[in-house]
């Protein structure tokens, strides 16, 4: 059987790969769950947790030595080499920026999969550890600015005078902008962001931020759910406008990330200056570079004129339980993904494009970097498409408007014509059948489209009126005629019969809601 | 005994004024059917119309023929026929399935065709005598209505035989099947021109058979995927067949309540084209799916599956779902689980809601008639046009057996032979879980570019089975 080991993480990292939920489920898989000695205290799992969940406590050493070895933070050296040969290390490993860890990897004998390169696609979302943390960050970088800010964030009206609200910018409108966007504004604050992909622009909005339009030539494009660095003229506007905001607002949230590069600088020492004595900024770049000048990662920076920066890195882990819950939730899927049999034996399909983007090493070969997914489904030709096919839609709706007039036209022209010249009952018959036409569409043309089935049957059976015809002859002296009156009779009365008692059957089953379950 | 009334109370005074009180029932039953409430009334409107009718007409056959031996057999005739008849309508409506619904109407539509054609027939043996230009007229009110008659007869067949699969759906390519059409059109007028002039039977007889055949192509020709607007049609044709029958033989009721049926029908065709973006003389000169597809061959990429248990928690997680059925829910029978599955999530407190597409299943509003067999309250089934701006934001959309009528590509590829087709437009919700028996085309034979996007997910299989699989895994 299959052991996955669940190890301690270092330094200050307060959360852990695995709680006592997901160690369930992981037994759910077939798995059997080894958890190192304390490696859930400081997210408040309990050893006892753990092993009434069914894991078994042990040592470091044999953790590590597990089949699969589940972790958050990317492996030192040190455990590298504690890993058993042919062993799989699942954890956030951020290949892309980190080669030379990808390369101490790749020369052990192990697969190691990088939770953190799930392609962005919907199926993957739900392994996707970079969201569930940047939604976790975003929220609590909300509560640290809320926590150096020395005042409300929302504007009240006291006895004691008016308190104004809180203006909070948030750049970057990704997982975690969005999520720092709700905590700000159900906090009462005002709350602006930026983004270079205009498409953001309905997201900022449904949770209560109003997103600022950086207006250029250009637009962003992103395919694969990522936003990409951005062109000359766009950086100028932006940086316009983060010297405009600075000088307003009371809080800044940065967040923008550009995978596997730097992150953008978006304020300048300048604009720092610009801010109120007493405001905080959070880059949470800080990082992978930071996007404010001035922001040290990791530390809390006051500057001159009384700014705060922080650039924790560790905001997720500032939540350790909850983050590693949702943690955990995201190994434990990519886990589903690669135990499809849930017999605890682990494989690996390189055709699956999540389990190949994800695979960094396999048996010590490495296979980084995967092949690129194409994630966006919004091709630029839709507008394209859009327009032709109105000019389409017009153009027919033209021909047939003039074609309707002129049958119209010879419609009434003709029916003129043979009411001057038709004999007696033949006008008046005319004239029945036009009332009737004009009623019947009049009438029919309210009915609702759920009762047209019931409609048509019912019509069906007033249909078999045809009967009256029928009827009319069948007393004939023709014996010839009476037969075929007869069967007509017959037929008639097939639809008048089953035309009404099916109506009223369908009718029957229609009903509203609340008698529905009665 | 008609000479015994005296005064203005004649049997055809009576009948007439008994025509008029039912005409209007008639209408008040159609009105009845525009909202759920009234519909039941409007059913008793209807029947009331209709016992008035005939009880009126027998009486005045009655009192016009009495005491003479063939008024005897005439009746015995009727009374045996009608109790026939009855029997076998009453039969019919009793274990008709509702999923064979579409069936049944078209099959009842052959009969009404069939019998308008009969009393045409006995229009012409019965030579009333009439002279000069009434004559022609009489002449050519059979003519109209035995023409009329008999391509609703076959019409309806074909479209009997290709709704109940006893005849391949897939239409009919005769070559130059426009021109054939056409010609028995330019020749029933040349026939009817000759028949007033000069009434042989054999004339009569030629234009029955030319007028049958004429049914059959106009609807082989027409796909299966068309049927809705089809039987529609016939339901008009089958008015206007009344209606002609009401000319030939003075009778007011027969021309408004075939005036009624006919226009009915028509609305209904003209909803169900509106539907498909497309003219009704497009849908009657038939093929639906022929212009080559110019996006057939492009790679869409690959489909995704999802399992019953993975479907039953993406359910239970949403917050509002949306199920839209198609012909596949009739076929597979799944509408009583789907009901179930509806229920139970509405139990869980999830937002389940119907969005039904004009032209799904092959009849309109087939799909009401089948959710509400299912006991589904109807104030959840809602219209495309009511429910399409609120699947943006929509957590799961489940697509239940459509295919054609939640096409993308009628939206957004206007070289699709669907293009501009007024579609659901399920793809703009968080998820979409299609249930399809296989990646094959729908009727319109166009490939679906939803299968292949990133929020839609294939679950293979039965729709039934898999709904019920669902069920377990809650």
């Amino acid at each position: 059987m299959t052991r996955i080991g669940i190890v301690a993480e270092l330094g200050h990292e307060t959360r852990v790969a695995a709680t006592p939920t997901t160690v369930r489920q992981l037994l759910g898989l077939g798995y059997e769950v080894v958890v190192e000695k304390g490696a859930g205290e400081s997210s408040s799992f309990r050893d006892d947790d753990y092993a009434s969940a069914g894991a078994l406590i042990v040592g470091a050493d044999e953790a590590w030595g597990s089949d699969v070895v589940l972790r958050i933070n990317p492996p030192t050296e040190d455990e590298i080499g504690r890993l058993a040969e042919g062993a799989t290390l699942i954890g956030t490993l951020s290949p892309g920026l980190r080669p030379e860890l990808v390369e101490a990897l790749a020369a052990r004998p192990i697969t190691a999969l990088a939770l953190d390169a799930v392609p962005r696609i919907s199926r993957a979302q739900s392994m996707d550890v970079l969201s569930s943390m940047a939604n976790i960050a975003g929220y609590r970088a909300v509560i640290e600015a809320a926590h150096e800010f020395g005042r409300f964030f929302t504007g009240q009206v006291t006895a004691a005078g008016k308190v104004p609200p809180a203006k909070v910018l948030v750049a970057g409108a990704g997982v975690a902008g969005l999520a720092a966007i709700g905590a700000a504004s159900s906090l009462g604050a005002i709350v602006r962001a930026t983004d270079p992909r205009p498409e953001v622009a309905d997201q900022v909005k449904s949770i209560g931020g109003t997103y600022l339009k950086v207006e250029v030539e250009e637009e962003m494009k992103s395919s694969d759910g990522y936003a990409k660095a951005t062109s000359e003229a766009y950086n100028r506007r932006a940086a316009e406008i983060y010297t405009e905001q600075a000088r307003e607002v009371d809080i800044i949230i940065t967040t923008a990330l550009i995978p596997g590069r730097p992150a953008p600088k978006l304020l300048t020492a300048e604009d720092v200056a610009l801010m109120k004595s007493g405001s905080v900024i959070v880059d949470m770049a800080a990082g992978q570079g930071g996007n404010v000048e001035g922001s040290v990662a990791g530390e809390r920076v006051v500057t001159d004129n009384g700014v705060v920066i922080l650039g924790y890195t560790d905001l997720p882990a500032r939540l350790p339980a909850q983050a590693s819950q949702l943690y955990g939730t995201n190994l434990l899927n990519l886990l589903k993904l690669l135990t499809p049999e849930k017999d605890g034996m682990l494989s690996i399909d390189f055709d699956d494009v999540v389990q190949r983007s994800v695979t960094v090493v396999r048996d010590g070969e490495k296979t980084w970097p995967p092949p690129r997914v194409q994630v966006s489904a919004a091709p630029a030709a839709q507008t394209v498409a859009a327009t032709s096919q109105g000019g389409k839609v017009e153009k027919k709706a033209g021909i047939s408007a003039a074609g309707k007039a002129a049958l119209i036209a010879a419609g009434i022209a003709v029916l003129f014509g043979i009411n001057t010249v038709a004999p007696a009952p033949l006008p008046q018959h005319f004239t029945v059948l036009m009332l009737s036409v004009v009623v019947g569409f009049y009438v029919i043309g309210k009915v609702h489209h759920a009762l047209h089935t019931p409609l048509m049957s019912v019509t069906n059976a007033i249909s078999g009126i045809i009967v009256v015809g029928a009827l009319l002859q069948v007393t004939s002296e023709n014996p010839v005629m009476q037969v075929l009156a007869a069967v007509a009779v017959l037929l008639a009365s097939i639809n008048i019969f089953g035309g009404f008692a099916v109506t009223r059957r369908m009718l029957a089953m229609f009903s509203r809601g609340n008698k529905a379950r009665a | 005994m008609s000479d015994t009334v005296a005064g203005p109370l004649t049997a055809e005074s009576i009948a007439g004024a008994a025509y008029i009180v039912a005409a209007l029932l008639f209408i008040l039953s159609l009105a009845g059917l525009s909202k759920h409430e009234k519909a039941k009334a409007g059913v008793i409107y209807g029947i009331a119309g209709m016992i008035i009718a005939l009880a009126a007409t027998i009486w005045l056959t009655l009192q016009d023929a009495w005491g003479t031996t063939h008024a005897l057999t005439g009746l015995g005739l009727l009374v045996a026929a009608v109790l026939v008849g009855g029997a076998i309508g009453l039969w019919r409506a009793r274990v008709v399935e509702m999923t064979g619904m579409p069936e049944l109407i078209a099959l009842l539509h052959s009969f009404v065709g069939l019998a308008a054609v009969l009393v045409g027939w006995n229009g012409h043996l019965e030579a009333p005598a009439l002279t000069g230009a009434l004559n022609d007229i009489h002449h050519a009110e059979v003519f109209i209505g035995v023409f009329i008659g008999a391509v609703t007869f076959t019409g309806s067949i074909v479209a009997f035989l290709k709704l109940s699969a006893r005849m391949k759906s897939s239409p009919l390519m005769l070559p130059g099947k426009n021109a054939i059409n056409l010609c028995a059109l330019a020749a029933f007028v040349a026939l009817t021109v000759w028949y007033v002039n000069d009434s042989q039977l054999w004339l009569l007889v030629v234009v029955t058979v030319l007028a049958l055949g004429l049914g059959w192509h106009l609807v082989a020709s027409i796909g299966g995927g068309d049927m809705p607007v089809v039987v529609s049609m016939l339901n008009s044709y089958s008015g206007w067949a009344a209606a002609a029958a009401g000319f030939l033989l003075n009778n007011d009721l027969l021309i408004i309540t075939g005036a009624l049926v006919g226009s009915s029908g028509a609305y209904l065709s003209y909803i169900m084209c509106k539907a498909m973006n497309r003219s009704f003389v497009s849908v009657i000169a038939g093929g639906f799916g022929i212009a080559a597809p110019t996006t057939a061959d492009a790679d869409h990429g690959e489909h995704r599956e999802i399992t019953a248990e993975a479907t039953a928690e993406m359910l239970t997680n949403a917050s509002t779902v949306v199920i839209t059925p198609g012909y596949g829910m009739a076929v597979a029978q799944a509408q009583y689980p789907v009901a179930e599955l509806a229920h139970q999530l509405r139990e869980r407190g999830v937002d389940v809601r119907f969005g039904i597409h004009p032209v799904a299943g092959r009849l309109p509003g087939h799909m009401n008639v089948l959710l509400a067999e299912a006991k589904v309250p109807y104030d959840i089934v809602l219209e495309m046009d009511e429910i399409n701006d609120d699947l943006d934001g929509t957590s799961v959309v489940l697509v239940i057996g459509a295919n054609d009528t939640v096409n993308p590509a009628a939206a957004e590829d206007p070289g699709s032979p669907i293009a501009g087709m007024p579609v659901l437009r399920v793809w703009e919700a968080d998820n979409v879980v299609v249930f399809k028996r296989s990646m094959a085309a729908g009727y319109a034979g166009v490939q679906n570019p939803l299968f292949f996007r990133d929020n839609s997910q294939m679950l293979f299989g039965d729709a039934k089975q898999r709904v019920e699989d669902i069920l377990k895994a809650f």
